[in-house]
């Protein structure tokens, strides 16, 4: 059991600034992320790309803010549970346990949910009934790529993942790679390296098909795969993996009895507290009115829960405001020594 | 005021005034339409605002840049006339605009 006063749920830019406020007003937490890194949708969907409006930062991409952000709160030596999904809440005795997928169980004052959109999920094939072979001849991330040795892999998608997959288990494997379209979204090096390998028999590329169906009993004996134009092709394999990126869902939250409007958890705007006691929601999880989805709006929004969180934890202590510049209390947390 | 028609998976019309200026994912979800979830709220990230555009209004719409079809990649059954509505931005050309919303987007 992990007690600390605050969890915060989501270790996109909101969260881990909402980290530091927490820090520095004398408040732990930890943060649980379902992806395996911080940043969330920085890092997840916009690395490389930049962003303009940052205060005082005129531009930076998705990665340098994470990391910067991070940088911030190191004295705070945060513990993030990462690869960890929140699923359940229960109220015992005035305080909050949260327990994850990984089953890891967290005893708080208060929650702070940062959550963005939900969390980050593979995107699944369009195919009814297919979930039947997820786990077994279906997959949608690589855990052991022993199993696929000497088998037939039909490998479906045109990002990086799928390129850099098809192009390594070509070595040991029969490799057919279906894209719904003759463009990849992959790097051109692995693309060329794909139509290679396709000249040269060691892959099949199919380009301008899609999933069509599964055959098979419990585990998958062949694809059959749809052209633009119609036409079907059924593909013996062993395996099939799907790489069409990652979805956005909310997931167990729906069910944490919280005010939900449009997949949003409706917040006041004098501390960003949920219809709950004790939770909190911030960032482009929580809707307002007057409510603006920037990364700017996720850090007032958590410097003001961060507040709304000392009650709970330290009910008969009262917070003074200070600024970082001049409270002794607030550079001593920062490790700051003079 | 341009007119864009909606036309949901359940076969359900909606014929919507959307404000020149507005993509036709803005009009959408300002006026409650189901089925248009736009998760990154417009930003080209997702692929969650996927409609199919009516064959003949194809080639009057903005040409889709590289990111566009990156991301139509991770939609929800892509097909030849697929697009984002968050990078169709409503102007008078577009009246009368039909699009077809998929029964999912995700």
């Amino acid at each position: 059991m992990n007690k600390k006063d605050v969890l915060i749920i989501g270790a996109g830019p909101t969260g881990l600034f909402c980290a530091h406020q927490l820090g520095i007003i004398g408040l732990s937490c930890e943060i649980v992320d379902n992806l395996d890194k911080a940043g969330g949708q920085c890092i997840e969907l916009y690395p490389d790309k930049p962003i303009y409006d940052i205060p005082a930062i005129p531009e930076c991409t998705g990665e340098e803010l994470t990391n910067n952000l991070l940088q911030q709160i190191k004295p705070f030596n945060i513990k993030f549970h990462l690869n960890e999904r929140v699923e359940q809440l229960k109220k015992i005795d005035n305080r909050w346990h949260v327990r994850t997928s990984g089953n890891k169980e967290f005893d708080v004052a208060s929650i702070v949910i940062a959550g963005g959109v939900g969390s980050f999920e593979p995107r699944k094939f369009p195919v009814k009934d297919c979930e039947k072979f997820e786990g077994n001849s279906l997959f949608y991330s690589i855990k052991d790529k022993k199993i696929f040795k000497n088998k037939a892999i039909s490998i479906f998608g045109g990002g990086d993942t799928a390129l850099d997959w098809a192009i390594e288990l070509s070595n040991t494997s029969t490799v057919n790679l279906i894209h719904r379209r003759d463009g990849f979204s992959g790097v051109e090096s692995s693309v060329q390296k794909v139509k290679e390998l396709n000249d040269q028999g060691k892959l099949n590329l199919y380009t301008k098909y899609q999933i069509d169906s599964f055959l098979g009993e419990n585990k998958i004996d062949s694809v059959k795969i749809k052209h633009d134009e119609g036409e079907i092709k059924e593909i013996k394999t062993d395996y099939v993996l799907g790489f069409f990126g990652l979805i956005m869902q909310l997931g167990p939250i729906l069910d944490w009895g919280l005010n939900i409007n449009k997949k949003k958890i409706e917040v006041n705007t004098e501390n960003f507290e949920t219809n709950i006691d004790g939770i909190f929601a911030i960032g482009d999880i929580c809707s307002y009115s007057g409510k603006l989805k920037l990364i700017l709006s996720g850090f007032h929004e958590g410097a003001l829960a961060a507040r709304g969180c000392f009650k709970y934890a330290k009910p008969d202590e009262k917070l003074r405001f200070e600024f970082s510049t001049t409270s002794k209390a607030a550079q001593e947390r920062l490790g700051i020594k003079k | 005021m341009p007119k864009i028609t909606y036309i949901t998976h359940d076969n359900n019309t909606h014929t919507i005034d959307v404000q020149n200026g507005l993509t036709v994912m803005e009009g959408a979800v300002q006026n409650d339409i189901p089925g248009i979830d736009a998760d990154c709220g417009g930003g080209m990230a997702c692929a969650t605002c996927h409609v199919y555009v009516k064959e003949e209004w194809l080639d009057k719409l903005p040409t889709k840049d590289d990111g566009e079809e990156d991301m139509l990649d991770m939609a929800f059954e892509p097909k030849q006339n697929s697009r984002l509505s968050c990078q169709l931005i409503v102007s008078d050309e577009l009246d009368g605009l039909v699009v077809n919303i998929p029964s999912e987007q995700s």
